[in-house]
């Protein structure tokens, strides 16, 4: 159990995979510009991402490790995404069809966000237990969706604040950016 | 490595690929259908804040074309005069986007709530302002006195003009103790609560 919660602080905080590992840092900038749809695509994302966490582990334990296939694990996990993506696109659409409208081509394009492909690979790479595989994209997802509301709630203020003009719009959301990667390297050492 | 091992390797490789392929479609398919979007269906959420008068006032056949209209063409949702301020205001946050005033060219929004009146006795039976009514709320046959079935007529002015003998009125609907308020500020849900004041069949549960 305990081992469970090290996982999850380590995958949301200390190693988290926008602000430590760079990773998915196309929706970070893109979609973070309104809270509301920061949140969906931060629900989207932690769902796709724990479903192909789990799935992409069923692949690689299932079908490539017996064949002697797991060379070809890259090819079949971006497979695995695109399903889950295209599932979770058809199941947005039915269920709530303004988050679709709110979401848009983002929705799409979780399957391009390489946090996906990332924690799929690492697991297999790590060989970690079906467990830890699903735990760990879960873990990944919620440090994407947290790390994602916060900086969409900063950029909303900083929307509203007196900017440079230099810095106004893509600059200023960098250079926050690279400041709460900053603070989240005080996470380091945590676990 | 033979050659023939090298071989068995590679249609392994593509037979386990091409099987999970069909797999993951036999999933989507099933997806597809199962998930199946009929129409869309914000539309049909536009369409049940809409006030059901099939007035043709914002420019389209009714309400459902009008709604269908917001979706796929971007028209303003502040074409609706009978609906008025209360209607945009809960399209504009159905849509979340910010709420305009009512567009006058389309009308403006009443300022009290009509309905229709047949001086029956100048009535000739013509039937053309049943034609004329979009919610089927007169009642009478050819060469008999029509009248106005008060709570399903929405004032929407339309039977005025076909009348070849002007026997319609357009009479202030009646204020009686029972159904007395306060006139602002008015909400949506308060409107649609009393029946006869905007023609609906549905009553209060309005997303405001």
């Amino acid at each position: 159990m305990q081992e469970f919660a090290v996982i999850l602080i380590s995958t949301i905080l200390v190693n988290n995979f926008v602000l430590a590992q760079f990773l998915g840092l196309c929706p970070f900038m893109g979609v973070s510009n309104k809270l509301e749809t920061a949140i969906g695509m931060a629900s989207a994302t932690t769902f796709v991402l724990t479903l192909a966490a789990i799935s992409s582990y069923l692949v690689n334990a299932w079908i490539l490790v017996p064949l002697g296939l797991t060379y070809l694990k890259t090819i079949a996990f971006i497979l695995v995404i695109a399903v889950v993506v295209q599932f979770t696109k058809m199941f947005i659409e039915k269920t709530s069809p303004l988050l679709y409208r709110v979401l848009g081509v983002f929705l799409p394009l979780i399957t391009t966000n390489c946090a996906v492909l990332g924690v799929a690979l690492q697991n297999t790479a790590k060989s970690r237990s079906f467990m830890e595989s699903s735990l760990y994209g879960f873990g990944a997802a919620l440090g994407f969706s947290l790390v994602l509301i916060l900086f969409s709630a900063m950029r909303e203020r900083l929307a509203a604040a007196d900017i440079p003009l230099p810095f106004q719009g893509a600059a200023i959301g960098m250079i926050t950016a690279g400041l709460v990667s900053l603070a989240f390297m005080g996470f380091a050492g945590l676990v | 490595m033979t050659d023939m091992s090298a071989l068995e390797l590679l249609l392994t490789a593509v037979i386990a690929l091409v099987l999970l392929s069909a797999i993951f479609g036999a999933i989507l398919g099933f997806a597809a259908i199962r998930f199946k979007v009929e129409g869309n269906p914000l539309v049909d959420q536009i369409d049940a804040l809409l006030p059901q008068t099939q007035c043709g006032q914002c420019g389209h056949p009714g309400c459902r074309p009008y709604a269908q209209a917001i979706i796929d063409e971007g028209e303003a949702i502040n074409h609706c005069p009978p609906g008025g301020q209360a209607t945009i205001n809960a399209l504009a946050n159905l849509l979340d986007i910010p709420a305009p005033e009512l567009d006058e060219e389309h009308g403006e929004e009443a300022e009290v709530k009509t309905v229709a009146y047949i001086r029956e006795a100048e009535c000739i039976g013509c039937t053309k302002c049943i034609v004329a009514c979009p919610v089927d709320a007169i009642l009478g046959a050819a060469k008999l006195m029509h009248t106005v079935i008060a709570v399903e007529c929405t004032g929407c002015d339309l039977c005025v003009e076909p009348c070849p003998v002007d026997c319609i009125d357009m009479l202030p609907v009646p204020g009686e103790l029972a159904d007395w308020h306060w006139s602002t500020p008015r909400s949506s849900v308060e409107l649609l609560k009393k029946p006869g004041i905007i023609a609906t069949d549905r009553h209060g549960d309005v997303a405001a």
